[in-house]
């Protein structure tokens, strides 16, 4: 392995790509054709190597990959491969890893054409200066649609997409002429001086059990060796440099990294928190001049209470989020008590798919039995003194009487969809208090930008987009701004008790339909009792939804076989044992699964 | 007549106080297997070798008594499966085992069940003769459809015969229907049981279908191919079911069983009053006393595996686990609050160490659901009889 790589045989890139498009199987390929593993090692896809990653083929934590290629003009080039997460929730991880590159493939399925993802991460990349290449991929298939799609990155995007490269991933079609399409028209770094000073912009970094931090550099200046004794410029901490490598993709140590590389360094770091992502790492001797500007950090959008099933692993959950933590510092927890869930935590997240990701990763890796209530925004409330309250949970909302006025936070969405499905579309964000701002045609496909309150999309936006367009209607949002409501405090009443994890702030004009919703829900889920049980939405005192739920009437078992009291026993065990996994409220019994589903809405 | 009227008053009786100890005997095969039924019952289409089963039954009978010696048995249940496919002979085989094994109580009650059918009739003087004293007939229904919708091998006809000569020949007669049939109607149910009454003798034992996991009316069930009624509707001929027989002077005095006062069924009032019993032959359960106290006791159900664990070890227990405290008092509760003398707190008390929770009972007794009989007897009221499972799963 060289140890020095002149910057004009080094190109940082990253791959931009809807979700299913093929990003995951094209990296795999280009790992493959440059020998980074050979088949044996090769698991299905290398880089999603989370499970979740895996199973949804979305990618959460940047991860890096250098190849080696020994290009048609007999020249060798180490490629950094600089894979970035899909999701517009992780826009802040996006945007961070593609400040690393120089430029990006943007790959494009050929028959199902550009989505409505591709759309903000191509954005990003044109906001960070890359120089883009298309990548139309499986033109293999019968519907592939190549000068389709092709027209349709020109229109949408506003890319020349003459010299897209066309290949298929998975049958392994063109994938030489992506790794020449790389060395050919992404450019090298641009700058770099291996004498100067070290100056090196912390990409990533994360906890590894064996490793302890593993610190993801890019180098702008100077050199990174074993043993050097770096400092971080942001919080000022100072390492002895344990290890110097690359990702081929396992971990490889080399001599150094010089200026255009990517890598990772190991130096004894204990905590995350010493590693700011964005802050320069320069030698501690022979400093840098001048910092590099950083990123500013994520702030959570959306927020609910994650509180333990059974009370009892509340200092798990604690646990596990901290450990969750270590590695993703946009997800944010602190104490929270419910009279309906006990202790639990208020998190805060960058998305819905992020907090569904940090929810599937307690249960899975961490095997906790989770209950998550509404999803909530952040409202901005001012107060008639004239002081402003950030709302993170309905259950806190001050007194009516002392609020001047509440402010939501509004989005700007992109939706991509056959044009089948865009009268339902547009129904569905004109009932979301939607305010339409672009409609075009590209074939048969509908682009339409609306303007809309996120507390409408967080809701059940998605699913019900999803499931009106048989899945082929794709979603991407940015927040936009601050704008006044009129928000209103719904509450639930069940037997005239309130449940604080169900109430939510909704707009009065949607209050009565998801007040319904949730009533007669509720009434589907609320086992009968002995008695009958009425449940209300109110605002206020004034009840907006009301459904009751009868009382039971028969629940006896017929017949004893012979004796058999120990069937009966298990029986009883058993209805003792669901008990405890209700909650009480007065004197109603309330299962913990009819909260996940009441929360999860809507029909 | 005269006579076997005289027998039925030297019945012995049992009192709540002292609920007596019963034997169980399980006969496992049955001709036919009824779709609505998850009993443990097999069909075999080759002979049973009777005079072998016999011989297990007296063989496991041994090691049961050796396991309750010192109790008086004051009462003897045959059932099944079909234990009227049993000849007279081996009836007399396994009672005769029972008497050489145990102390059995002069009058005490054996009862045995029987299908309708003409070829087993022929044999209930055999099994009168054996010591039967009280037959329990699986009628079921008295419409032919609904027999033969619920897979039953006889028709009304039949049913009417056997009953009428079971009433000549046996002290002391019952016969179970199944209702909240596919289809039934409440006035249709209210017709069928007055007439029902009848033909009755002193005891009905009125079962409501139940839907079991793994029959085959679960499956139809499940695939909408068989409705029956629902929650409200089959409340309703539970209700209907109470104020029939006891216009008629067979009052509940368990969830599903009706008698004459007095005419109650022994054996299962051991059962509900938590007394002990032994069971014996495939699948059989038992509640006897260990060292430590009371165990549950239960036997292999398959047939053939039964009989050659009994054949090697003597007996084909398979589960002989001591109760804990919780365990005995959950049992003693669910059965005790099927009866309308309902169960006694001291002796609850006693097992299970502490009180009824005051404001759960209190929260009952305000739904209407429970009260007291006297300062130290619990039971359900009628309303509190159509939802016992969730009242007992609040007690417990």
């Amino acid at each position: 392995m060289p140890a020095e790589t002149p910057l004009d045989h080094i190109r940082n890139f990253s791959i931009v790509a809807h979700i299913d498009h093929g990003k995951s199987t094209l990296a795999d390929r280009l790992i493959q054709a440059t020998g980074g593993l050979d088949l044996r090692e090769m698991k299905e896809q290398v880089l999603d190597s989370m499970d979740i990653e895996r199973e949804r083929g979305i990618t959460i934590k940047a991860q890096t990959v250098r190849l080696h290629y020994t290009a048609k003009d007999g020249g060798t080039y180490v490629l950094n491969l600089i894979d970035t997460p899909g999701h517009v929730d992780f826009a802040y991880e996006v945007s961070r890893s593609l400040s690393a590159c120089e430029g990006a493939l943007l790959v494009v399925d050929a028959a199902q054409g550009v989505e409505a993802q591709t759309l903000a991460n191509v954005y990003l990349a044109l906001d960070n200066d890359l120089e883009i290449v298309p990548v139309l991929n499986k033109i293999d298939l019968p519907a592939a649609e190549p000068d389709k799609v092709k027209e349709q990155i020109e229109e949408v995007i506003g890319l020349d997409a003459s010299n897209a490269v066309m290949i298929s991933a998975k049958a392994g079609i063109g994938i030489e002429d992506v790794l020449e399409a790389i060395v050919h028209r992404l450019p090298a770094p641009k700058t770099g001086d291996r004498t100067a000073p070290l100056k090196a912009l912390l990409v990533d970094s994360w906890y590894d059990a064996y490793l302890g931090v593993v610190v993801l550099v890019r180098i702008l200046d100077g050199e990174l060796r074993k043993n050097q004794v770096v400092r971080m410029m942001g919080t000022g901490a100072r390492y002895g440099v344990d290890r110097v490598g690359v990702f081929t993709p396992k971990m490889v140590q080399v001599d150094a990294l010089g200026p255009g590389e990517i890598g990772f360094i190991t130096a004894s770091i204990k905590e995350l928190a010493d590693t700011r992502v964005g802050d320069t790492i320069t030698e501690d001797r022979r400093q840098t001049a001048e910092m590099l500007p950083g990123f500013k950090p994520a702030q959570p959008v959306v927020f609910c209470g994650l509180f333990p099933v059974d009370a009892a692993d509340f200092e798990d959950l604690r646990a596990a989020m901290g450990k969750l933590r270590l590695n993703d510092a946009s997800f944010s927890f602190e104490m929270e008590t419910s009279a309906a869930l006990g202790f639990g935590f208020r998190c805060g997240f960058l998305g819905l798919l992020h907090l569904e990701i940090i929810q599937e990763r307690l249960s899975r890796e961490f095997d906790l039995d989770l209950i998550a209530t509404a999803p909530s925004v952040v409202y901005r409330i001012h107060l008639t003194d004239g002081t402003i309250l950030e709302l993170h949970n309905p259950a806190d909302m001050p007194d009516p009487a002392r609020i001047e006025m509440i402010e939501e936070p509004w989005i700007t969405a992109t939706i991509m969809t056959p044009d089948e499905y865009l009268g339902n579309i547009l129904q569905l964000c004109q009932e979301r208090r939607g305010i339409q701002t672009q409609l075009t045609y590209v074939g048969a496909r509908a682009l339409v930008s609306y303007e809309l309150p996120l507390n409408e999309v967080v809701f059940d936006f998605y699913d019900r987009l999803k499931s009106i367009s048989k899945g082929y209607a794709s979603f991407d949002y940015h927040i936009a701004d601050h704008r006044e409501g009129d928000l209103v405090k719904m509450q639930i009443l069940v037997n005239a008790e309130p449940v604080d994890a169900l109430s939510m702030l909704v707009h009065r004009s949607q209050a009565e339909r998801r007040g319904r919703v949730m009533c007669e829900k509720l009434k589907e889920l609320i086992p009968q009792h002995l008695f009958k049980i009425p449940i209300q939405a109110a605002i206020g005192g004034r009840v907006i939804a009301r459904e009751t739920i009868s009382a039971l009437r028969k629940d006896v078992t017929a017949k004893c076989y012979g004796g058999d009291a120990t069937r009966k026993r298990k029986l009883l065990e058993k209805q003792k044992e669901g008990k405890k996994r209700m909650r009480q409220f007065g004197k109603v019994e309330i299962p913990q699964e009819a909260f996940i589903a009441a929360l999860k809405m809507e029909s | 007549m005269n006579a076997l009227s005289a027998e039925v008053h030297r019945f012995l009786p049992t009192t709540p106080a002292d609920p007596g100890f019963g034997v169980y005997v399980h006969w496992p095969f049955c001709a036919a297997k009824c779709p609505y039924c998850d009993f443990n019952s097999h069909v075999r289409h080759q002979a049973i070798d009777q005079e072998r089963f016999a011989r297990a039954f007296a063989r496991e009978i041994a090691v049961m008594a050796g396991r309750s010696r010192g109790l008086t048995v004051t009462s003897i249940f045959l059932g099944g499966g079909t234990p009227s496919l049993m000849e007279p002979a081996t009836v007399g085989a396994i009672l005769d085992a029972i008497a050489a094994n145990w102390t059995v109580a002069p009058g005490a009650e054996v009862t045995m069940e029987a299908n309708p059918s003409s070829v087993e009739a022929e044999r209930f003087l055999g099994y009168r003769a054996a010591g039967v004293n009280r037959l329990s007939l699986g009628v079921q229904a008295l419409n032919d459809e609904d027999l033969r919708g619920l897979g039953r091998l006889h028709d009304v006809a039949q049913a009417l015969k056997a009953i009428e000569l079971a009433r000549s020949t046996f002290p002391r007669l019952s016969f179970d229907l199944i209702y909240a049939r596919p289809g039934q109607s409440v006035a249709s149910w209210e017709a069928e049981l007055a007439r029902a009454i009848d033909l009755a003798a002193d005891h009905l034992s009125l079962y409501q279908l139940t839907i079991e996991h793994g029959t085959p009316f679960y499956a139809l069930h499940k695939a909408g191919k068989l409705k029956v009624p629902d929650g409200e509707l089959s409340a309703d001929l539970y209700e209907a079911t109470q104020s029939v027989t006891r216009t008629a002077g067979l009052p509940a005095y368990e969830i599903s069983n009706h008698a004459v006062p007095g005419a109650e069924s022994r054996h299962n009032l051991t059962y509900w009053r938590y007394g002990l019993y032994a069971g014996v032959g495939p699948g059989a359960h038992g509640r006897l006393m260990g060292r430590l106290g009371r165990h549950a006791v239960a036997t292999e159900p398959n047939p053939e595996r039964w009989l050659q664990m009994v054949e090697d070890w003597e007996t084909g227990t398979t589960i002989d686990d001591a109760l804990s405290h919780q365990e005995e008092a959950d049992e003693l509760l669910l059965m005790g609050l099927r009866l309308t003398e309902g169960v006694d707190l001291k002796r609850w008390r006693q097992v299970s160490g502490r009180d009824i929770d005051p404001t759960v009972e209190a929260d009952l007794v305000a739904q209407g659901m429970v009260e007291r009989l006297s300062p130290d007897r619990i039971r359900a009221t009628p309303a509190g009889m159509l939802v016992l499972d969730a009242v007992v799963a609040d007690l417990a």
